[in-house]
């Protein structure tokens, strides 16, 4: 099958938005990455950015590889293992190319703003317009090599455009502090440019979340 | 199938019996200036501690690992076991080039106070009477046996530990280690393990003891002044935990309703199944080698453990500003001490800030899988101990 638009490779993209995530982490900070795969952005992090990190990931490939590197990781499920995380237990929680792929996106994202002082979701963009195109004129699901899964296998259960987190982010009353959208090209995309542009031209996006108004526990 | 009936030295039980006072393993003897302190408020003086070390301790004393054993083991890690002949208990864990590499690290195992196999237990000979304790010996809990291995550590000349390792019971005691030690441990790693004995492994305990205690040959903990053994009662305590060891599935994959040497059920009560012929073995071979009353000393001791007991009942507190790096193992077919009990412990890490990985290795083996050869166990020791060395010498 011919993908309609030049496919993006997909280890290069997901470089990427690494890339601008450990730019939006200060450096020395408490760093939980949710879904951490084997590990590479939290030795990024580490790294770049001297952080503190903790992995949760789900496989046990991806467990064994993060150890081998050094990191601190629980093997576990982002849908169900974040309660036993205490509240602004760390600086940022991060999870990067996974809400697609969670049972409960708005639940998870409510206990990552619970955790984290500051949350960092990445994720492709549904809306992009190569997907509109699939499914507008082919009348099927995509399949890119950036989203290489077919509809009934994929792990992916719970895409979404840009312009749907924005609307999650303000269901469950999140400031987004920035918003970056990488092209399929994978360059930043401009900051002024209106939403429904980003939504259209954004392969993937970066957003950094807080939520200044949740009263502090006390002691 | 071949029965399980394996070679056990013929004189295994009096080879046991001599290696309570008189193990064929390193010795540590510490005087009555230097008494155990122990959690019930008594003393035990002398002590004695059977132990075993493999590889080279280094020039800094910064690369000794611990092995914590588990209930009926002994510290006989990686080399033949004096009394059954067979090879060590965790041999395929600890040696040259194995998970926890004794080419790199200096690996030491003690006997717990209570065993016996040359830590002082209830065999081992009462130097006040010249008889041996029995009964007269004051209870030990996972505390006392950590802070004996302490005392053991601390004659070796080892300030901080790189590892403390150990599987169930010897699980208990890393972390009783980490808990009471944080500055001497420097990575802490609980395999197959809990917080606390929780209440149904009291219950099995339970039946065992008192079927060591039903037993006439028992005369009330006296047997050995008496010349006489409690031999059905172990045997039997043995096989009703060993089933606790295995899973419903493993058992099935193994046995399943095979019948041992036999085309049909023979219409009595010999063993007619594989898996009674086998836990027969397993008792029988067991009684060969481990003394009743320091099986009832040391479940005890198991059943006693509660870390967040002494911490208000918060976990978390127990581990609170810890340095230690953790790696937590359990196995999801291990229902003796089920992935929720080491779950617990790693959400009280995380409460805590402590640095923790945890990983569920998928098997069928039940509890017993942290002896067995599990390739991902072995992967994941292996890759938490070398990153963290790179880290503690970097």
């Amino acid at each position: 099958m011919q993908p309609l638009a030049a496919p993006v490779h997909g280890e290069l993209s997901k470089r990427l938005d690494l890339l601008v995530i450990s730019e939006l982490v200060e450096p020395g900070s408490r760093v939980l990455d949710v879904g951490c795969g084997d590990g590479e952005l939290l030795a990024l992090l580490a790294e770049k950015r001297g952080v503190e990190g903790r992995g949760i990931e789900l496989s046990q490939s991806g467990v064994n590889q993060c150890l081998a590197r050094g990191l601190s990781v629980i093997q576990g499920n982002a849908d169900t293992d974040l309660v036993d995380y205490p509240d602004d237990s760390f600086d940022y929680v991060v999870l990067s190319q996974t809400i697609q792929a969670t049972v409960h996106p708005r639940r998870v994202l409510t206990e990552m703003l619970r955790i984290g002082r500051r949350v960092i979701v990445s994720f492709p963009n549904f809306g992009h317009w190569t997907v509109r195109m699939s499914l507008g004129f082919r009348g099927r699901m995509p399949v890119t090599e950036n989203l290489p899964y077919s509809w009934y296998d994929t792990p992916n259960i719970h895409f979404c455009t840009i312009r749907d987190f924005v609307q999650l982010c303000r269901d469950v009353e999140a400031d987004i502090e920035r918003a970056v959208a990488l092209d399929v090209g994978g360059t930043r995309m401009t900051l002024n440019a209106p939403w429904w542009f980003w939504n259209l031209f954004g392969q993937q996006a970066v957003f950094l979340l807080s939520h200044p108004d949740r009263p502090k526990p006390s002691g | 199938m071949a029965s399980y009936r394996q070679s056990i030295p013929v004189d295994g039980a009096s080879q046991a019996r001599s290696e309570a006072d008189t193990p064929s393993s390193r010795v540590m003897r510490f005087g009555l200036d230097q008494p155990l302190r122990l959690d019930s408020g008594q003393f035990i003086a002398p002590l004695q501690i059977g132990y075993q070390t493999y590889g080279t301790l280094n020039a800094d004393r910064s690369n000794a690992i611990l092995v914590c054993h588990a209930l009926t083991g002994d510290q006989h890690v990686a080399s033949d076991n004096p009394v059954t002949g067979k090879p060590g208990w965790w041999e395929t864990v600890v040696g040259p080039g194995k998970p926890i590499d004794t080419d790199r690290f200096f690996v030491i195992c003690s006997n717990v106070v209570g065993g016996c196999m040359g830590s002082t237990g209830p065999a081992s000979t009462n130097p006040e009477t010249g008889e041996p304790y029995g009964l007269d010996l004051p209870l030990i809990t996972i505390p006392d046996m950590v802070r004996a291995q302490a005392m053991l550590v601390d004659a070796l000349g080892i300030d901080q530990l790189f590892c403390v390792a150990g599987g169930s019971m010897g699980g208990m005691q890393v972390l009783q280690w980490a808990v009471a030690y944080p500055e001497r441990v420097f990575t802490a790693l609980p395999i197959a393990t809990g917080p606390r004995h929780s209440s149904q492994n009291i219950a099995f305990h339970e039946v065992g003891r008192q079927a060591i205690m039903a037993d006439p040959d028992w005369r009330g903990g006296r047997y050995l002044a008496e010349g006489t053994s409690p031999r059905k009662g172990l045997a039997v305590a043995r096989m009703a935990a060993h089933i606790t060891y295995m899973s419903d599935e493993g058992l099935h994959r193994k046995f399943g309703r095979n019948l041992q040497d036999r085309d049909r059920v023979a219409f009595g009560f010999d063993a007619d199944f594989q898996i009674e012929s086998y836990l027969r073995h397993q008792g029988l071979s067991f009684v060969e080698r481990f003394d009743a009353n320091s099986y009832l000393y040391v479940t005890r001791a198991m059943d006693y453990f509660d870390i967040a007991a002494d911490y208000g009942g918060r976990l978390a507190n127990a581990f609170m500003g810890s340095k230690t790096r953790f790696c937590i193992v359990s196995f999801t077919s291990d229902w003796l001490f089920p992935t929720v009990e080491s779950k617990t412990v790693v959400r009280a890490l995380n409460a805590s800030g402590a640095s923790v990985s945890f990983v569920e290795i998928e098997t069928d083996r039940g509890h017993d899988a942290f002896l067995l050869d599990e390739p991902v166990l072995f992967a994941s020791i292996r890759g938490f101990l070398s990153s963290a060395a790179a880290a503690r010498w970097k």
